[in-house]
């Protein structure tokens, strides 16, 4: 599997296809256990310089729990992590060259937003003037300017996560931990920071360590996601090719929505695998590679919006489809989700981007439909 | 409609009943010892005059009793030094083992918050247990500890650290060791609620930003730490003022406190006029460090709103 078929990816940065490329951060071979309940278990990782990278998944598959031992307020039970080359071994979260953004932004409550802001620069005993000036660019960088003297709880909740913002970027760390940065706030308020933050990371150069539950949120922001499930990495890759190639059905399934059809390998030959899928009553003709041999059970996976629905069976008879009947219809304004129950048993569901101005839509509930979609549209899957 | 009407006479009951209670148990008596304060001592009964009568008193007669209330109590609290004397040691006493308290005390309840969830509980429990034995009964337990032949001494002779028994009881280091000991919870309860509620996040957010530990206890935790100190050194401080028990019972013939003092007139001298007025004299001296605290108190429930 590979991204170049897909032509480059979001922004033409990848250092972790490039050989030469030193990493920033090095995580090698790091287990962290609680008692009996292993957090994370075993994992290598490498961040790069300037990169946005998100650790997204379920809540207890061990993401936080690796962002503290990269802050420091966790050791790890085993292995390793180093940042710009230094082991950070037995190094106190007080001496490591990252900072964090709490996910309850802990700020102090007792000082005001400037106060907040210098509290890191007044810990590394710079000159005053030096603070002064610095809590004042990181007031205009957030566009808090007028709030200076402001105590937190004078602040709302966005003003707030500004100021937790601005108080872990004004040390300059070479890396910035954020614990599910925008989780407090209302969804409008959430997309408009994503990209403020993407601007952010941006002009200030820094690499962005941040952890989510929200794929939305990772998609948007991150150049490489590594999916977390049960504290081991599922998958590690740019938001697009963790969309279009999941490696198993799990980040498939977590990442967005699909359709998943269940059959046997009954060819697999020069990049074109065919299923044979009760599902769907038929073969399944896909293009790709699968390590299934022949007979064995894998599934086809196809995104809904991938997937072409019609009331008119195709004029061609070896194109991919499945019969079924309009069983329920989501409209969400710009998509609609159309629920087929398919005539063999089994639902598939097939999204329609809402291009056309009107409220009846041709295609009903209990409608007699036929689902299409080409070899290329998805991804045959093993595990 | 009546049913509004009835809800509004349910509503002045209700807050009717705190205000009846405070009227006939403190307003009445605080009145009362006011009075006593301005009268003349007498060896009669009851042991002050003017005694009012307003149901065989005339007009005159009642006016006449009330120009016969003097102030002289009030100029006898300045004049004799015993009395000034009392206060200023009442208010050292109190005062230094409210301050020797709070260094007892914030490590206990810092431990206490820091201790993992599920001991919490006990840990409170093991504060607040010797409540249950009467206050009266541990004062005197310590009198059995601390006497000449007490347990202390007893047990310093056997393990050879003294020759003969050390004088502790009857002198102002068994009251300070009583006032310790006694208003230990008053102290904890209230720091212990206060550091129980720190956001851990907070000290994490200090460290990752380049404090120590020591850094991020001086800068972050015992500023926001600080509402729960002064509850504390309030709680204790205004009642060992007052204290009566601890000093009479552990404390000697030198130690002097206003309490003390306060019922040598009364039950000793039984001159109500006079005990009445040192008793006014201590309320009024307390209401600052009283209404601080109130204000505290009214600041904090504001800020957990």
């Amino acid at each position: 599997m590979s991204a170049k078929a897909l032509g480059p990816v979001r922004r033409k940065f990848a250092p972790w296809n490039d050989p030469s490329a030193v990493p920033l951060i090095k995580i090698r071979d790091v287990s962290k256990a609680f008692g009996s309940f292993t957090a994370v278990n075993n994992v290598s990782l490498d961040i790069y310089e300037r990169e946005f990278f998100a650790l997204l998944g379920p809540s207890g598959c061990g993401k936080t729990t690796l962002m503290r031992m990269l802050a420091g307020f966790e050791t790890p039970s085993a292995g390793s992590i180093s940042i710009a080359g230094e082991d950070l071994a037995g190094t106190p979260p007080h001496k490591r060259p990252v900072n964090m953004m709490f996910q309850s932004y802990a700020l102090f409550p007792h000082m005001s937003v400037e106060k907040n802001i210098a509290f890191g620069l007044e810990m590394d005993k710079l000159p005053k003037g030096e603070i002064t000036a610095r809590v004042e660019e990181m007031l205009k960088l957030v566009k808090l300017e007028t709030f200076a003297k402001r105590k937190p709880h004078q602040l709302s909740g966005g003003q707030r996560q500004r100021v937790a913002l601005a108080r872990s970027i004004a040390k300059r760390p070479k890396v910035l931990l954020l614990d599910e940065p925008l989780g407090a706030l209302d969804k409008k308020l959430r997309e408009e920071t994503q990209f403020e933050l993407l601007d952010l990371q941006m002009a200030l150069g820094m690499t962005f360590v941040i952890v989510t539950h929200d794929q939305d949120e990772a998609m948007t922001m991150a150049d490489r996601i590594a999916v977390m499930n049960h504290g081991q990495f599922v998958q590690i890759s740019p938001p697009a090719e963790l969309y279009e190639q999941p490696v198993s059905k799990y980040v498939a399934d977590f990442i967005g929505d699909i359709n998943l059809l269940e059959g046997r390998v009954t060819k697999n030959e020069r990049g074109h695998i065919v299923l044979g899928s009760e599902v769907t009553g038929g073969r399944i003709e896909s293009l790709g590679e699968t390590v299934a041999g022949l007979g064995d059970k894998a599934w086809f996976a196809v995104r809904p919006e991938k997937v072409s629905i019609d009331l008119q069976p195709p004029n061609d008879p070896t194109v991919n489809t499945a019969s079924g009947t309009v069983w329920d219809i989501g409209y969400v304004g710009d998509i609609s989700v159309y629920h087929v129950k398919l005539d063999n048993g089994g639902t598939m569901r097939a999204s329609i981007a809402n291009t056309r101005r009107v409220v009846e839509r041709p295609i009903s509930w209990e409608d007699k439909v036929f689902l299409t979609w080409a070899p290329d549209s998805g991804i045959v899957l093993t595990k | 409609m009546a049913n509004p009407l009835q809800a509004q006479n349910r509503r002045w009951i209700l807050t009717a009943i705190p205000y009846l209670w405070m009227v006939i148990f403190f307003l009445v008596p605080f009145f009362i010892v006011l009075k006593i304060s301005f009268s003349n001592s007498e060896i009669a009964q009851p042991p002050y005059s003017p005694v009012f009568d307003f149901l065989t008193d005339g007009w005159d007669e009642s006016l006449d009793k009330l120009t016969s209330l003097t102030t002289d109590n009030y100029l006898r609290l300045i004049q004799d030094s015993i009395y000034s004397s009392s206060y200023l040691s009442s208010l050292w006493i109190a005062g230094s083992s409210t301050v020797m308290m709070l260094f007892i005390a914030y490590p206990i309840a810092y431990g206490m918050a820091r201790a993992p969830k599920s001991w919490r509980p006990t840990l409170v429990m093991m504060v607040i247990l010797p409540f249950w034995t009467s206050f009266l009964i541990r004062v005197y337990a310590w009198i059995a500890i601390l006497s000449e032949e007490g347990l202390l001494n007893s047990a310093l002779a056997w393990l050879g650290v003294i020759d003969e028994p050390i004088q502790i009881l009857s002198t102002n280091t068994a009251v300070y060791i009583g006032i310790l000991y006694s208003y230990l919870p008053f102290m904890v309860l209230p720091l212990y609620s206060n550091l129980e509620k720190m956001d851990d996040s907070l000290i994490e957010a200090a460290k990752d930003l380049g404090c120590t530990q020591i850094g991020a206890f001086w800068r972050v935790t015992f500023p926001l730490s600080l509402p729960g100190v002064i509850a504390g050194c309030f709680l204790v401080f205004i009642p060992a003022v007052g204290e009566f028990v601890i000093p009479d019972l552990l404390g000697g013939s030198d130690t002097i406190m206003i309490g003390k003092t306060m019922w040598e007139e009364f039950f000793n001298n039984r001159d109500w006029p006079a005990a009445s007025g040192v008793a006014i004299a201590l309320l009024i001296i307390l209401m600052i460090p009283i209404m601080i605290f109130q204000a505290n108190e009214a600041r904090q429930q504001e800020a957990g709103r």
